[in-house]
């Protein structure tokens, strides 16, 4: 049985499992209690778990996750939310040089969750609206899952409270709203690590993740009616990244264009470039390409920000060159 | 109730102070009073040999020592049980021994051997040893203090009553997470003692470069806490307060902060001389040599005599060199080694 809810109600939902399954599980952040967090996705938390266990802190991400980590070091579960992505910039030392750096020191595991409400499209300005997941891409130690879809949100937040190891789940909060889908009554995690196809095609391999799922499925349901096959591969886990999956694929389509909503500079996508040229050159019959977000801060303007953004279009005119070429 | 206050004698001058002002007031039985006396021989022996593997090349790293901080140290630590969590310095080598841990797991941690706690991917007394409780330090200086901040929380989650001890410098004490930390557990009533080890220098930094308040511990009262300022030198008085912080914390009654005045007898590390500190402040403050003031007092009262100080010292000196050359048998980890942990399976 199954039935349709959004992304933000699938978060919440596996949230509440958890809380319920584990006693250890508890939350940790700024106006989550009783205010519900800052979009709502704790709202009636407290009257259900106790304050105990969903607590109001202090505005400090610094102490946010070093409690986090602490807790989790002496055998708790806490999941620790960023009331937005931006700032977890004040709490970048822990997690990059305590949190990251735990379990490769001490072989301790230190099992915590960092929620990170992250990106554009919802008029938020420089300071709300970043996509800040390949800053810890570079850090070793963080795992960073990405959902795209209420399935993959529901599984891989469960997936991520019951690993051992420090996640980072990055929620996109233009799909808290936007993207519904079926969802299982019944009990069920998705794997970290494990890429998803989301598409099947032959002709070009999308690899892609979060916002850009969605964009992606848009411009091959275009491209499809003019007569190219495009798969789209969902990577929901950025580290480690499923790189089986992306090599399948490509060596099946034999052409790539990785789309990320993050600025392009950096970004994740140079890496899934790198991975692709230094094991699957032979296999390409055209160049790399990408489309991502300008190597700016997002802007505030509606017009600035539509400009700064990837979108459907701008993934389906890359499509169309790449299926030319 | 939000209060500082002095506990030491510090308004007569250090000299005086430092002859006449300690006494076994403490209410430590005498067994006590020489285990205290122990640790704090133990700290400083066990710096000494790891200032000499230094000297010799043997240390691969940096080496840090606590000369003047062992009262501090280890008084702070005595205040703990084995279900407290301590989250130690790096001039808080007296506090590792305190809670239990070997000195070759110190001396495999210093050499960055096979078989240290943290397979030498980390050195000196950055490690962790869940099953003391005892959570080291990062070179990143009061990113800790939320951490410990962390275990106290979840002690207070569980009804644990352990508290969590972590420690910071007159320097660190200026870092921004220690700021956070301190007004999460105050808010929270979490158990967490933050003892402030004010060496007078922060690297070649004097206090006077840092902070403009006249005593650290007055910081307690911007987050309405206690804060207390105590003579770093007399292990008793840093234990009596330590042990009051520590029942605070246990009766759900928050966080406490503890300002201990002490001077960083030696460089920053091991590559520095000092040349920067005024000789006549070394030489003021080696009259209140933390070992040197208890030992007096100890013999004075009886409590410990020439033969027996021998014997321990001889005792502590033997387990070391025992410690030492075993972990000097100990060879490096195989390089590949390099390649794993980074997650747990």
């Amino acid at each position: 049985m199954s039935r349709s809810i959004t992304y933000i109600e699938a978060i919440s939902e596996g949230l509440r499992e958890e809380l319920k399954r584990d006693p250890s599980v508890f939350l940790l952040g700024e106006d989550i209690g009783a205010y519900g967090g800052a979009f709502k996705v704790t709202k009636g938390f407290t009257e259900e778990f106790g304050e105990e266990r969903i607590i109001d802190t202090v505005l400090g991400e610094a102490a946010i996750i070093g409690a986090a980590s602490g807790a989790a070091l002496v055998g708790m579960r806490p999941v620790a939310e960023m009331q937005f992505s931006d700032f977890v910039t004040n709490g970048f030392n822990q997690l990059v040089n305590i949190t990251g750096k735990y379990h490769y020191r001490n072989f301790v595991p230190i099992p915590l969750v960092i929620r990170l409400p992250s990106g554009g499209g919802i008029k938020g300005g420089p300071f709300h609206s970043t996509n800040p997941e390949a800053w810890f891409f570079h850090a070793p130690g963080l795992k960073l899952v990405a959902p795209s879809t209420p399935y993959d949100a529901k599984g891989l937040i469960k997936a991520a409270i019951r690993d051992p190891n420090p996640v980072l789940y990055f929620e996109h909060k233009f799909l808290y709203r936007h993207s519904k889908g079926e969802v299982p009554e019944q009990e069920y995690t998705v794997e970290i690590g494990k890429a998803d196809c989301k598409r099947q095609g032959s002709d070009i391999s999308v690899i892609t993740y979060g916002t850009g799922v969605h964009w992606a499925l848009e411009a091959a349901e275009r491209l499809e009616q003019e007569g190219t096959s495009v798969e789209v591969i969902d990577l929901r886990t950025l580290l480690p990244l499923d790189t089986r999956s992306i090599l399948d694929s490509v060596k099946k389509t034999g052409k790539v264009l990785i789309v990320h909503e993050d600025t392009l500079t950096g970004g994740i996508g140079g890496e899934i470039a790198a991975i692709v040229s230094e094991h699957a050159f032979s296999n390409l019959d055209a160049p790399i390409r990408r489309v991502a977000a300008l190597d700016t801060p997002v802007p505030y303007a509606p017009t600035l920000e539509e400009y700064f953004l990837p979108n459907t279009e701008k993934v389906y005119k890359a499509l169309k060159s790449l299926a030319e070429y | 109730m939000p209060a500082t206050k002095t506990t030491s004698k510090q308004k007569k001058s250090a000299a005086a102070a430092a002859a006449d002002s300690m006494h076994l007031n403490s209410g430590l039985k005498s067994d006590e009073l020489l285990r205290l006396y122990s640790y704090m021989v133990q700290m400083r022996e066990f710096e000494d040999s790891i200032l000499r593997l230094y000297q010799q090349g043997k240390i691969v790293g940096g080496a840090y020592s606590g000369h003047g901080n062992e009262a501090t140290a280890v008084g702070s630590a005595f205040a703990l049980t084995k279900d407290d969590y301590l989250f130690p310095m790096h001039r808080d080598m007296g506090a590792h021994i305190v809670k239990g841990q070997s000195v070759l797991n110190l001396m495999l941690q210093h050499l960055g051997r096979d078989t240290s706690l943290t397979r030498g991917r980390d050195g000196t007394g950055h490690y962790s040893d869940p099953k003391l409780k005892i959570y080291g330090n990062i070179s990143h200086l009061g990113a800790m203090v939320p951490v410990a901040c962390g275990a106290a929380l979840a002690s207070k989650m569980r009804n644990e009553r352990a508290v969590a001890m972590t420690y910071i410098g007159d320097g660190g004490a200026s870092i921004g997470e220690v700021h956070e930390a301190l007004c999460m557990a105050s808010v929270m009533k979490l158990p967490l003692i933050l003892i402030i080890e004010n060496n007078q220098f922060a690297y070649s930094t004097p206090t006077s470069k840092q902070f403009i308040v006249d005593k650290l511990s007055k910081r307690a009262i911007g987050y309405g806490i206690p804060g207390i300022t105590v003579d770093g030198t007399d292990v008793m008085e840093v234990y009596r307060v330590a042990k009051e912080a520590v029942a605070r914390g246990r009766k759900g009654d928050g966080p406490t902060i503890i300002e201990s005045v002490t001077m960083r007898m030696h460089g920053h590390a091991a590559h520095d001389n000092a040349w920067y500190v005024p000789k006549q402040l070394f030489a003021e403050w080696r009259k209140k040599d933390p070992i040197a003031r208890f030992e007096t007092l100890l013999m004075s009262e009886g409590v410990l005599s020439s033969a027996k100080r021998d014997s321990m010292r001889e005792g502590i000196v033997d387990e070391l060199e025992s410690a030492m050359k075993t972990a000097l048998e100990r060879p490096y980890p195989g390089g590949e080694e390099a390649a794993k942990g980074v997650f747990q399976e």
